[in-house]
């Protein structure tokens, strides 16, 4: 069968999957980012929970993913087969991106300004929100970027431990020695890292302070 | 009333034997025992090569740093006994390339101060286009614009304007026209000059340029490798005897082979 008769005949089964996908990574990204965005905050003036947080994110991001994926089924409340189990490891390997980005465009600021904003008399609170968050917004922006596309193609692999998604065609595929199977997990995948790549970078366009 | 506290009254900042060092460590002293006394509404220059000490003076008045030693009082009040943020707000800060936010408007930049402290909308716009005449800048042409599309110069005036923005009694420069090109910044030290002595506030002026302290300061005080080696009104201060005197005056002299 060629991928692309495979593709009509399997149409709303890939369909649902596409969808199936894209929900494990919506959620995995929003809570992704309502972790790191606000430790990004936080380790900015602490260079101890930097440390931490840093090291701790960057080795998540050095597991294999399949091995992450394995290791977790056995841990309670967290891990078990399934979506759930899958979610958690997309936002561990998603955290490192967001929390380095966050770090980066917060103390990356012209020294001058910030110096103005503490004579001025605004309070580090102040500085914070009204100051370095809306300059640092774009560079922000493009770690959530980074991070989506990984996501996207890292939860193929979800399907492994009985997630669903796409990498269910990829795995079938496998199993079946048939490229037009894995295809019609693969291809729709890449379109979705791509579109998404597209789209937040016209976003990270709009959101750069010149 | 008595003479004292009359005389205390008109000492708008006073150091009294004041040392700086970097974390407290004494062989690290920026500034060295300097006592100094401000008076309401005058200019004072702090003179001084890159690294004499001449800036830690000025972030000594508004408590960005805090003295290893001694006391620096603002208005008879010692700085480590005041809020930061309120004696912050009450004093006016120009730096050097503006420190503008890149991402507010010229009438937000300037806007500020009286943004923080809470007042009417209406108040502020009013004021903003108060403040952007004052130092040459048409409101309607510019309010709306951001740094970016400024030139050195008119970014320069946005700060001036900032700083002024909630009315401080006390203004604090720091080589405010350090960056600009020769024909800009004789400008601007003109304008300012007079612009200085229309509003009667207290000036600390920090600069590494003789001319720019003789046109400005009413006194001028000298810092040399952390110490103030040298105090004195402009038309006094050329004829002082001390090395570092000379080593400024005779950067004045015009250059060999060059045409008057």
């Amino acid at each position: 069968m060629t991928p692309w008769n495979f593709f009509l005949s399997h149409r709303s089964e890939i369909l649902h999957a596409t969808l199936d996908h894209l929900t494990l990574v919506v959620i995995a990204m929003d809570i992704a980012i309502a972790i790191a965005v606000p430790l990004g905050m936080l380790i900015v003036q602490r260079p101890r929970l930097r440390a931490i947080a840093l090291g701790l994110t960057s080795v998540f991001q050095t597991i294999p993913s399949l091995a992450l994926f394995g290791f977790l089924i056995p841990i309670p409340f967290i891990g078990g087969i399934g979506r759930r189990t899958a979610i958690v490891a997309l936002v561990l390997y998603a955290l490192l991106p967001i929390l380095r980005n966050t770090y980066v465009g917060l103390t990356g600021i012209d020294p001058a300004i910030l110096e103005a904003a503490e004579a001025m008399g605004m309070t580090a609170t102040q500085i914070l929100l009204r100051v370095r968050l809306p300059l640092a917004l774009s560079i922000i922006l493009a770690g959530i970027r980074t991070a989506t596309v990984i996501t996207i193609g890292v939860a193929t692999i979800a399907a492994a431990i009985g997630a669903g998604g796409l990498g269910t065609f990829i795995f079938r595929g496998v199993a079946m020695v048939s490229d037009a199977v894995i295809l019609a997990g693969a291809i729709p995948a890449a379109l979705l890292a791509i579109a998404a790549d597209f789209l937040l970078g016209l976003l990270e366009r709009r959101l750069k302070v010149i | 009333m008595n003479a004292k506290t009359a005389a205390l009254l008109d000492i708008a900042i006073e150091f009294r034997s004041v040392t700086y060092c970097i974390n407290d460590i004494p062989d690290r002293a920026i500034v060295s025992n300097v006592s100094l006394s401000i008076s309401r509404g005058e200019t004072v220059v702090l003179l001084g090569r890159s690294g004499s000490g001449k800036t830690t003076l000025l972030k000594l008045i508004n408590r960005m740093l805090l003295p290893s030693q001694g006391q620096v009082s603002v208005e008879g009040r010692a700085t480590t006994d005041c809020d930061p943020i309120r004696l912050r707000r009450g004093i006016g800060y120009v730096i050097q390339e503006a420190g503008l936010f890149p991402h507010f408007t010229i009438a937000q930049n300037v806007g500020l101060v009286p943004t923080l402290e809470k007042w009417d909308s209406g108040r502020i716009a009013a004021r903003v286009e108060e403040l952007l005449r004052l130092v040459g800048l048409d409101p309607l042409e510019f309010s709306a614009r951001h740094p970016s599309e400024l030139s050195g110069g008119q970014r320069q005036r946005v700060g001036v304007a900032r700083a002024l923005a909630a009315d401080p009694p006390i203004l604090l420069m720091d080589e405010p026209f350090g960056a600009l090109d020769p024909v800009t910044r004789a400008e601007l030290q003109r304008e300012f000059s007079a612009l200085a002595s229309r509003l009667a506030k207290t000036i600390v002026f920090v600069t590494h340029d003789i001319r720019e302290a003789l046109l400005l300061g009413s006194r001028i005080g000298l810092l040399h490798a952390g110490h103030l080696v040298a105090l004195a009104p402009p038309q006094d201060f050329l004829r002082l005897d001390h090395p570092e005197v000379h080593a400024f005056t005779a950067s004045l002299a015009p250059s060999d082979g060059v045409a008057p």
